[in-house]
This record gives structure tokens, sequence and C-alpha cells, in this order.
């Protein structure tokens, strides 16, 4: 191969001090996809510790029977205001900002498709969130006491209705959701729009790297479950702020249709969240295995059969409602099929790891972590889905336990994976490998000990969303043991981040290409400057820059 | 592994309490309760086996295949793209798996939700309120709440009590572990549920669909005795309230409370609906869908301020005089 | 290899011949699909209220069908084609003609909806609150006239700027974007008035 040797030219950028509000301005303003990237991340970041705090305090109230810590009223809104943060305002944001940082710069694109539409989705996410925490304020006006929404995550109706929650409180959850929400179907377009659109000169889509890959089907999949979410919230507001009666049981209005309406967007919703994960791992696990994701194209088809199975899925949340036995059926079939092409990704990121020489940075602990929970994540989720099994297990804290084992097990444990594999990218820095180790460690601890009892307490019968309980029923030991998991889990997130403001001070340089990768994103510099690329590259195999190190044996020649 | 370990610890033995206040599902004591566990022993062996297999492959090749200190950390390893038969083989098998759980699930299913459940059926209706249950038995013209009396099935006379299952607000669910799963009760919408329990007892149970402030005490006990014994419930239910002359002034104060707005003793003024029924009130257990065990001294406390022990439920301080108090709960007892 | 590698233009394939689709039209497209997800709601729970209300007015009492309306409407779509295709051979004054066409038939639409909503709410006695009826009409027709309101205004700055003598290349893009957008909207309301107006009654 006739190999051009390109000597990088490299603009020093302008060693200029900026004052203060300068670069306030400069971040408030930008357009620029890393910056918005980055905002999203931390947003989501500091609302990650917002929901923890609030999490800890329930567990502290459940640690022992009969606890008054907090009365009912408050633990309602804990754990609504919990979950609403963690998927609204903790996972969408890392799904948006996960592929805005990455997706330009592994397709070696210049910026997103939108600029501008991309900062407004992210000012209006943010907006939509600081409107849910101001009902901390305002939800029954500014009287002092607080009063956060406290219907739950999935809010049901109609315990959502004007007739059943006064005051305003669950008017900023659904207002606050909604509008969030626009913020991540402006920046789904875009990344549609710019993985369709922006790719660099040879970058087909079967050469698209496999996290981008996974961003585009999460974005398709936002586009199509976010709206159903967006009606029945509309419908909801036209009930409580018109009187209308889509949800109003007294005039013949269904309860059952909100269940429907969010569970059509709430089940695929948890993919959307965990993608981000898939996709990191996808890149992470060949890069410190050494080899190539085994199965590219089965891995990118798993991801698209995951999307559309997905979409069928979602009265699985539903079994206890008193379905026919024919669907109850066929949502426990469609539940088990996901089972599938989630098994092929588990299998092949696997078998990546087969045979080759696997190093064991804390980016790649936390995926390996990542594999052994997910796995049990995904079983405790097909026995969800046997209907007859979940008629027990249903709203219990099995369930509890099954979804964090996902989203902590599976999506937190990714996304630190990725924040370790691109920290050294985003910031020039690297992160301390001991305090990754000792986060590691503490996180992974805490985390199973936290959520592995609460499979138990749920089999014994422990509803969930309960402030309290009594004695004697044989939940008190298995509540106990999570709640000392959570100390654990406080442990390992301070490591977390006093490791990134030390590494931000004064962490060792990384150069741009710490770990010996192959995706485009390796190839300019660390941080990137505002253009990405100096030159647009252009690429002939699915690991660019695997063809560069390797001449004699680049991987284009098995195309 | 520790699936397993916890399974034998759920199944070891409690001791013999005619209350089953551990609601084990894995020791269920009615049919439905009984083939849901059938399904849950097979699910946990099936993802018990995939789990130590694939488990076991990732362990395997995290040991295997780390780098060692003397690698030469020039020399990738072999490049491996795929291989389409292995692959095939972990998509298929799956698939195949996947099929057995469907056809198990279906089975399973269909036997639970249509099974004609045995003759000579008591059949009862439970409404869900915003914090507590209300029992009827149209057959037997009894109203009673928060405890379901039932008769026991025995191998000889096999009987079941059939549920209806309504609600006048919001959705609750009905779920006693020990003799069935859960089914909703959802507003504008009957869903129907039976049980058949075949050990006489108490079984403890939870709203399991949250409802609102009170839903953590919104508690269920059903209690399974002998047919006769339960005949003879009925009978003691149906009649109305107890005419104790002694108690004449205290019943006066009673009746010139607003309490009878809220709740009906029969056979008085007292006709209200919008809170438990309570002509029958101390052959209860539990005041407040169990948040309170039905002593006097309980009594007395809830009645003067139910928000201390139930806070946010619907049944406001009456703000007694001492004396009303001591007279409506004194009034409040004879409702034997 | 050295850290700060760049990927070398390989020799067969040039950046002059590497072509993605417009990211506009992507854009529209993925715009156009979630808002058809959301209209899919409203209709199916129009659909599944139909003859749920415990009181009336009912639909076969108050609904008259928008004959003129939908004319007008649907054949909206094709003076915005004219328009658009005026523009394309650089016909501005025939372009001027018919994209006002549009505007008018889309505002007579509008018009129509609300004589329709006046007469149901102060005749009729047909409200939002009245009953499921009230409740998914006002919401699905007005849902879909929200969007109408929306593709007005858009028309109206493009005729706008167009007057005071913007250049025509920059406004070709924008045109077809907004005629994709026009298009959905009419399929939209072949639906809601098969919907409403056909099986609801
Ligand atoms: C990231 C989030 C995430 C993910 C990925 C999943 C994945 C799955 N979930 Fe989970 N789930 C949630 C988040 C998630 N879930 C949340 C948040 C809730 C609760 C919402 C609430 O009520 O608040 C929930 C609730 C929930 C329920 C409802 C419980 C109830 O309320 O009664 C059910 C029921 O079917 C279910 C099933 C499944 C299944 C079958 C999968 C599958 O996708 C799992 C697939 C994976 C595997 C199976 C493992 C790997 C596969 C192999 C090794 C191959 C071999 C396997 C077989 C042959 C079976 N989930
Ligand atoms: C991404 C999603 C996500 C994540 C990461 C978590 C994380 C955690 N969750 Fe969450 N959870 C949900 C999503 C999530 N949860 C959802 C959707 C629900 C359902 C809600 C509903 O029912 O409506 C739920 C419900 C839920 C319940 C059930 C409540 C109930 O039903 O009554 C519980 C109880 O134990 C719980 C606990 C925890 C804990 C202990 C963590 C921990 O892992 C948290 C760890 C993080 C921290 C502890 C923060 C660390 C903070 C610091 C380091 C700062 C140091 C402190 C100071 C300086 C002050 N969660
Ligand atoms: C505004 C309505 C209202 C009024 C007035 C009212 N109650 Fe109640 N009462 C309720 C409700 C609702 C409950 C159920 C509370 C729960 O369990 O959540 C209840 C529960 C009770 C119970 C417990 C019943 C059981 O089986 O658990 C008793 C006893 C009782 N009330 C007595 C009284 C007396 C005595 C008065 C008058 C001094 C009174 N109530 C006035 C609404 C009312
Ligand atoms: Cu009733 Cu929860
Ligand atoms: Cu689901």
């Amino acid at each position: 191969m006739a190999s051009i040797d390109y000597p990088l030219e490299r603009p020093e950028a302008a060693p200029r001090e900026f004052s203060f509000s300068e670069s306030l301005y400069k971040w408030v303003a930008t357009v620029d996809h890393k910056r918005l990237g980055l905002m999203y991340m931390v947003s989501a970041l500091v609302f990650l510790v917002i929901a923890g705090i609030m999490a800890s305090v329930m567990r502290l109230q459940l640690a022992v029977p009969n606890n008054h810590l907090v009365g009912p009223a408050t633990f309602n809104r804990l754990f609504t205001m919990h979950g609403t943060t963690m998927v609204f305002l903790v996972g969408m944001p890392i799904v948006a900002g996960m592929a805005n940082y990455l997706v330009p710069l592994m397709i070696g694109a210049r910026d997103m498709a939108f600029p501008r539409l991309n900062a407004f989705g992210f000012w209006i996410f943010l907006f939509g969130g600081v409107l849910l925490y101001y009902s901390y304020l305002g939800g029954s006006g500014l009287s002092g006491a607080g009063s956060a929404p406290d219907v739950g995550w999935f809010a049901y109706a109609p315990l959502t209705e004007k007739a059943f929650s006064h005051g305003a409180s669950t008017d900023f959850w659904a207002l606050g959701v909604l509008v969030s929400g626009f913020g991540s179907i402006a920046s789904a377009i875009n990344v549609i729009a710019t993985c369709v659109s922006l790719r660099c000169p040879g970058m087909t889509l079967a050469r698209m790297p496999v996290f981008v890959w996974v961003m585009l089907v999460d974005a398709w999949l936002v586009l199509v479950v976010l709206p159903p979410l967006s009606a029945a919230q509309i419908m909801l507001l036209l009930d409580r702020f018109l009187g209308a009666h889509f949800f109003d049981t007294q005039f013949g209005g269904s309860a059952v249709l909100w269940q429907h309406m969010f569970w059509i967007f709430g089940h695929p919703e948890v993919y959307i969240l965990i993608f981000p994960a898939f996709g990191t791992l996808s890149e992470v696990i060949p890069i410190f295995a050494r080899k190539p994701i085994f199965g590219r194209p089965a891995m990118v088809g798993a991801v698209v059969a995951i999307g559309f199975i997905s979409l069928g899925v979602w009265a699985h949340h539903m079994f206890a409602i008193g379905m026919t036995s024919w669907s109850n059926t066929f949502f426990a079939a469609a539940s088990m099929l996901v089972g599938v092409p989630t098994g092929i990704k588990i299998f092949n990121w696997t078998a990546t790891m087969y045979g080759g020489k696997i190093r064991f940075a804390v980016s790649m602990m936390f995926c390996c972590g990542f594999l052994l929970q997910f796995l049990v994540a995904g079983l405790t989720g097909i026995m969800l889905a046997i209907a007859p099994f979940d008629w027990q297990l249903h709203d219990s804290y099995f369930v509890v336990a099954h979804f964090h084992f996902t989203l902590i097990g599976g999506l937190v444990f990714g996304v630190f994976a990725g924040i370790y594999y691109w920290f050294p990218k985003v910031t020039g820095k690297m992160l301390s490998e001991t305090l990754g180790k000792w986060h590691f460690w503490l996180f992974c601890i805490g985390f199973n000990l936290t959520f592995i009892p609460l499979h138990f307490a749920g089999m014994l019968g422990m509803p969930r969303r309960i402030y309290t309980y009594a004695a004697g029923r044989g939940w008190e030991s298995w509540n106990t043991i999570a709640t000392i998991g959570v100390f654990f889990q406080i442990a390992g997130i301070a490591c977390f981040a006093w490791n990134v403001i030390q590494s931000v001070r004064s962490g060792k340089a990384a150069g741009d290409d710490p770990w010996d990768a192959w995706t485009l994103e390796w190839a300019t510099t660390s941080p990137p400057p505002e253009y990405n690329f100096e030159k647009l590259p252009v690429v002939r195999s699915s690991r660019p820059l695997w063809d560069l190190k390797h001449p004699q044996d680049p991987d284009w020649k098995y195309d | 592994m520790l699936a397993l370990a916890a399974l034998a610890w759920l199944q070891s033995p409690t001791p013999a309490l005619t209350e089953h206040r551990i609601a084990n599902i894995f020791k269920p004591l009615a049919s439905p309760a009984e083939s849901e566990y059938q399904i849950a022993l097979f699910s946990f062996v099936i993802t018990g086996a995939i789990f130590v297999a694939v488990a076991g492959l990732i362990i395997y090749t995290m040991v295997r295949f780390r780098r060692r200190r003397d690698d030469d950390t020039r020399q990738e390893p072999p490049q491996v793209y795929g291989s389409n038969q292995i692959e095939a083989a972990w998509t298929v098998i799956p698939i195949l798996i996947v099929f057995v759980l469907i056809g198990v699930t279906a089975r399973v299913v269909a036997s639970v939700e249509n099974a004609s459940p045995p003759a000579s059926t008591v059949k009862l209706t439970l409404i869900g309120h915003q914090w507590w249950w209300e029992v009827q038995y149209p057959d037997f013209g009894v109203v009673t709440a928060n405890e379901i009396h039932v008769p026991v099935s025995r191998d000889g006379a096999h009987t079941a009590t059939y549920l209806q299952l309504e609600s006048v607000d919001v959705i609750h669910s009905f779920w006693v572990p020990q003799l069935s799963g859960k089914t909703d009760l959802i507003p504008n919408r009957d869903n129907f549920l039976w049980i058949d329990p075949r050990e006489p007892g108490v079984y403890l149970g939870n709203c399991a669909e949250y409802c609102g402030t009170q839903h953590a005490n919104m508690l269920l006990r059903v209690i399974a005795e002998e047919r006769s014994d339960f005949e003879r419930w009925a009978a003691e239910q149906r009649r109305p309230a107890e005419q104790d002359g002694q108690i004449g002034e205290a019943r006066a104060t009673f009746e010139s409370l607003s309490c009878v707005n809220c709740h009906t003793v029969k056979g008085t003024a007292a006709a209200g609906k919008f809170g438990p029924d309570l002509t029958h009130l101390m052959s209860r257990q539990t005041l407040g869908a169990g948040v309170l065990a039905n002593t006097g001294a309980n009594l007395r406390a809830w009645v003067n301020d139910p928000q201390q022990s139930k806070p946010g439920c619907f049944m406001p301080s009456m703000k007694l005089t001492d004396r009303e108090l001591d007279q409506v709960v004194a009034y409040l007892q004879t409702l034997k | 290899m050295a850290a700060s590698a760049i990927v070398p233009p390989s020799p067969e394939l040039l950046e002059s011949e590497w072509k993605t689709p417009d990211r506009g039209k992507v854009g529209i497209t993925f715009l156009i699909l979630t808002e058809t997800s959301l209209f899919t709601m409203f209709v199916a729970t129009y659909l599944i209220y139909i003859g749920k209300s415990l009181t009336g007015p009912y639909p076969k009492d108050v609904l008259e069908i928008p004959i003129l309306a939908t004319i007008c409407l649907l054949s909206s779509s094709g003076t915005i084609v004219f328009a658009e295709h005026a523009l394309e051979r650089e016909e501005l004054g025939r372009f001027k003609v018919w994209w006002l066409a549009t505007l008018l038939l889309g505002l007579i639409f509008l018009a129509y909806t609300g004589i329709e909503w006046r007469h149901l709410i102060y005749v009729d006695h047909l409200t939002i609150s009245t009953n499921l009826f009230g409740t998914t009409f006002y919401s699905l027709v007005g849902l879909h006239a929200s969007h109408v309101i929306v593709g007005a205004v858009f028309l109206t700055l493009v005729l706008v700027v167009t007057l005071r003598g913007f250049p025509i290349a920059t406004q070709k893009r924008r045109v077809m974007f907004l005629s994709w957008y026009w298009h959905f909207v009419d399929a939209v309301w072949v639906v809601v008035f098969t919907v409403v107006y056909i099986i609801g009654r």
C-alpha cells in the first residue's frame, strides 16, 4: 500500500488565559459538539450524585423496620424523584452526551449535522430538569413545604389525575419530563443526520464503528418511542388543566391506556439507556484484548434486532392487570426473544476476549464487571418475562433488584468503562489507575452487596415503594445488608470524583493515543481541536488506525 | 450457585405458625401459587444452568487470556474476525431454549387463567380504597374490611374462593404470595382471581401497586378456616350491631359525631360509605389495614388521632374531647 | 507508529467521489417519523374511545363532514408542488402565486376548523371536558390543526422573505423541506378525517 506519511501540523492553540466571564460565555454560547457532549455528561454526573443521595436516604429509611427517619410523603417523593432523575436526567443525557462527543470524532466529521439544534437540545433538556426540581419549591407554592411529585417514575393514572393528586407537583413531573424529552428528540435527529450524512470519505456503513451503529439505532429508538410518552403526558396535562377525561375512570376513561402508552415508551427506553454501554463495550473490549470485535455484522445485527423486538414487549410490565392468556403469552414470548440478540452480544464480547491478550486497565475491569452482572440482570429479566412467575415477582423488590442490576451493573458500569477509556482523549490527562481500581472494587462490592439481597427480600413478599415495614416478615436482614452496601458505593463514587478532580488538575499527560487504539478519535490530538481533524481522514476499513500501524497486514485486505 | 444456596435457604422450614408472616413465594399453600412456584423452580434451573455456563466461560476467558508479565507487548495476538459456525450455534441454542420456555409459560398461563375453579365456591368482591380494602360477600350479605375470611380447601372437599376485584379510586393490587400472585384492582375494569388455601391459617399480603401516600400500610390478611368456622363467622357478621342497653349513652355520642358520615354500623344511624364498615369491628385482628393490632389501647389511639399511626390516611383527626373519646371507644368495643 | 497518527487518503478513493445523503433531508425525514409516532398515539386513543362516552353529545349528532375544508387542504398539497416546480425553473412570479394559494388554502382550512369548533362549543355544548368524545376530538383535531398553524407560519415567513427579494438559491431547500412537511400534514389529515368523520360517526 502506498502509504503517504502525513506530518501532522498543529497550530498550537494560542496560549491565552480567558477570564471567567469569557470562558463562561464560551461554554454557554457554544455549538461545538464536544463542549455540548461534555456539558451533557457533567449534568448527568451531577444528577447521578443528587439522585444517588436520594437513594441513600431511602436505603437508610429501609435499613430497619418501623423506621421514622422520613415520613411516607417524603419517601414517596424520594423514589419518584430518584427514578425520574436517574432515567430522564442521568440516563438520557448520557446517551446524548456520549453520542455528541464521540460520534463525529469516530466517523471523521468536524461537527454534528445541526450544531445549533444541538445546543438547543442541551438547553431545553437542562431546562426540563430544572423545571422538575423546581417542583420542590413550586409544587404547592412557596409555602415552605416541599412538594415534589410523588406518583412514581411511571406515574400510573388515575393516581395522577387532579382528583388524587392535588397541587401542581404532578404537573411539574409531566412538564419537566416532556420538555426534557424535546431535547432528547433534537439530539436524536442530530445523531441520525450526522451518522448518515457526515461520514468521512470511505466510512461506509459497514465500516462504521460498532459504537456509532449502536448510537444510530439508539437515536432511531428515541424518535420512535419518545412521542408515545409525550402524547401520554400531553393527555395527562389536558386532563389536569382543561378537564379532559383521557384517564378519568369516572367518565369512562381507561386506567390501562396510560400504562400501554407509558410502556410502549418505557420498555424500549430501558434499551435506549443500556445502548451507550453496549457501544462502549464494543469499543473498549477489542482494544484491551487486542483483537478486532468478534463477528461485527452479528454485533450490529443484534443491536438492530433488539431495537425492533423491544418495540413489541411492553406489556410484560402489565402482566398483573388481568390480560387475556393470549396477550400474556405473546408478551412473555416476545420478551424472552430479546434475550437471543442480547445473548449474541454477550457471547461475541466474550469471544473477542478469547484468544486475546487482555490488559486489565480500569476501563476493562468495568467491562468485565458489566459482563457478569448484566448476565445476572438479563437472566432475572427472563424470570420476570415468564408471566406466571411475574405474577409473584411483579412490583416486588425482585424487580427493583433486576433493574438496578441492568441499570447499575450494566449502564453505570459501562459508562464508567467509557469514562476511563475516553477521559484521556477528552482532557488530555490520564486518570489514576490506582484510584480507579479502588473505585472499581468499592463500587462493585457495594453494588452487589446492595442489590443481591434485595432479590431475596422480593421473593419473601416485600413490595416495592413502601416507606416502612413491620418487623418479623423476614425482610430485615436483607434490607440491612443492602443499606450497608450503599456506603461502599458512596466511597467508590467519591474515589472516582477525587480521581477526576486530581487528574484534571495534575494528571499525567495522555498523549494522543494512550491505549494504542484503532478508531478515528485517536487520530487527532487530546483534547481534540475545535474542528476535530486538520484534514478530513479517509478510511478503508473499520480499523483505520490499525491499518496505519500495521501497513504490512491492514484490515482492508479482509473486508 | 448463589441462587441455589439461597433457594435452599428459602426452603428451610419456618416455625409452625398459624400466622404465616413470612410470605415466601417458595412455600405456596394454594393452587395458583403452586403453579407459579413450579414454573419458578423450572426457570431457576434453566437460568441457573445458563448462568453457570456463560459466567464460567467469561471467567475462564478472563483468566486464561489475561496478559502475562512476560508477554511481548508489541506482538499482537492473532486477529480473528468472527466465525459463522460458532455464531450460528450461539444464536440457535438460545432460540431453542427460549422456545422451551415459551411453551412452558403458555401452558401455565393458560392453566392458571383458564382453570375453572372447583365447584361450591364462595364468591366475594374485593374493593380497593386508598388505603384499605372493602370486602363484600354478596351471597352472605356480609360487608367487612381488610380481612378476608375464606374456607380452607381440603382434599376431599376441594373448594375455592372466587374474588371479583374492583377499585373506587386508583389502581391497587391483590398480593398474598403464598396463595396467589398479583392481580390488580383497577377502577372501571373488573378483574377476577381465585384462591384455595390448603391449610388453615392467617396469610399476610400487601397492596402491590403504588396507590399513594399510605400504600405501604395497605395490608391484607386472608384468614383460612374450616368450612364450618367460616360459616359461623359469616352468620355472626350478618347480624346487625349488638344493642347493648348499658351503653346507650356512648352509642348516642358516637351517633352524634361525624363518624357516621363515613362509617356504617348496621342497625344504627351510621351509614357512611367512605370508610370501613365498623359493624363488627372487634372481630377484626387489626386496625387501619394492618398498621395496628386491634387492642383497646390502639383503638383509642387510632380514634384519637389516626394521623399519628397512619400519616396521610383519609380519616382525619377527630379532635374529640376526652369524654367523647372514652364513650366512642367504649361503644366501638361492643361491636363484636 | 507515531502517537499522532492521521489516516492516509487512499489513492483509489478521493473525497470528491464520496457522496452521502443530504443532512437536511435526513433530518426532516426523521422529524416526520417522530411526528408520525406522536399522531399514531392520538389516533389510537381516538379509536379506543369511540363509543365509550357515557353522556352525549355523540359524534353522529353533532359532526358535519368537512368536505370543503378537506378539499382545500388536500389541494394545497398540489399548489405547493406547483410552487416548488416554479421555483425550480426560477419563475419567481408563478412561485409567489402558487405559494400564496397554498397559504390561503391552509388558512381556509383553519378558518373552517374555527367555525366548526365555535359551533360545537356554543351550539352543541361540546367541550373538551364534556365527555370522552369531546376529549379525544378536540385533542386529535387540535393537534393536527396546530401543525397546520405551524406550517402556515412558516409559509408566511417564506412568502415575506421572497417578497423582500431574498436570493432564490437559499430558498430552494427551505421550500423543499416545508413542502415535505406540508405533505405530511395533509397525509395526517386523511387519517384524521377517516378516523374522526367516517369511522367515528
Ligand atoms: C437497562 C435496562 C434494562 C434492560 C437491559 C432490561 C432487560 C430485560 N428486562 Fe427489564 N426492566 C428494567 C430495565 C431493564 N431491563 C426496568 C427499569 C424495569 C422496571 C421498571 C419499573 O417497573 O419501574 C424492568 C422490568 C422488567 C419486567 C417487568 C417486571 C415487573 O414489573 O413485573 C420484565 C418482565 O418481563 C423485564 C424483563 C426483561 C428482559 C426479558 C430483559 C432482557 O433484555 C434481558 C436479556 C438478556 C439476557 C437473557 C442475558 C444474556 C443472554 C444469554 C446469555 C443468552 C442465553 C439466554 C437465554 C436463552 C434466555 N424487565
Ligand atoms: C440509572 C438508574 C438508577 C441508578 C443508577 C440507581 C441507583 C441506586 N438506586 Fe435506584 N431506582 C431507579 C433507577 C436507578 N437507581 C429507578 C428507575 C427506580 C424506580 C423508582 C420508582 O419506583 O418510581 C429506583 C428505585 C430504587 C429503590 C426502590 C424504592 C422503592 O421502591 O421504594 C431503591 C431502594 O433501595 C433504590 C436504591 C438505589 C441505590 C442505593 C442506588 C445507588 O447505586 C446509588 C449510588 C450513588 C450514590 C450513593 C451517589 C454517590 C454520592 C456521592 C459520592 C456524594 C457524596 C455525598 C455528599 C458529598 C453529600 N432505587
Ligand atoms: C372523613 C371520613 C371519616 C370520618 C369522619 C371518620 N372516619 Fe374512621 N375511617 C375513615 C377511613 C377512610 C378509614 C380507613 C383508614 C385507612 O385504613 O387508611 C377509617 C378507619 C377507621 C377505623 C379502623 C377500621 C378498620 O377496620 O381498620 C375506625 C375504628 C374508625 N375509622 C373509627 C372512626 C370513628 C370512631 C370516627 C368518629 C369519631 C371516625 N372513624 C370518623 C374515614 C373516616
Ligand atoms: Cu393500594 Cu397500593
Ligand atoms: Cu421492560
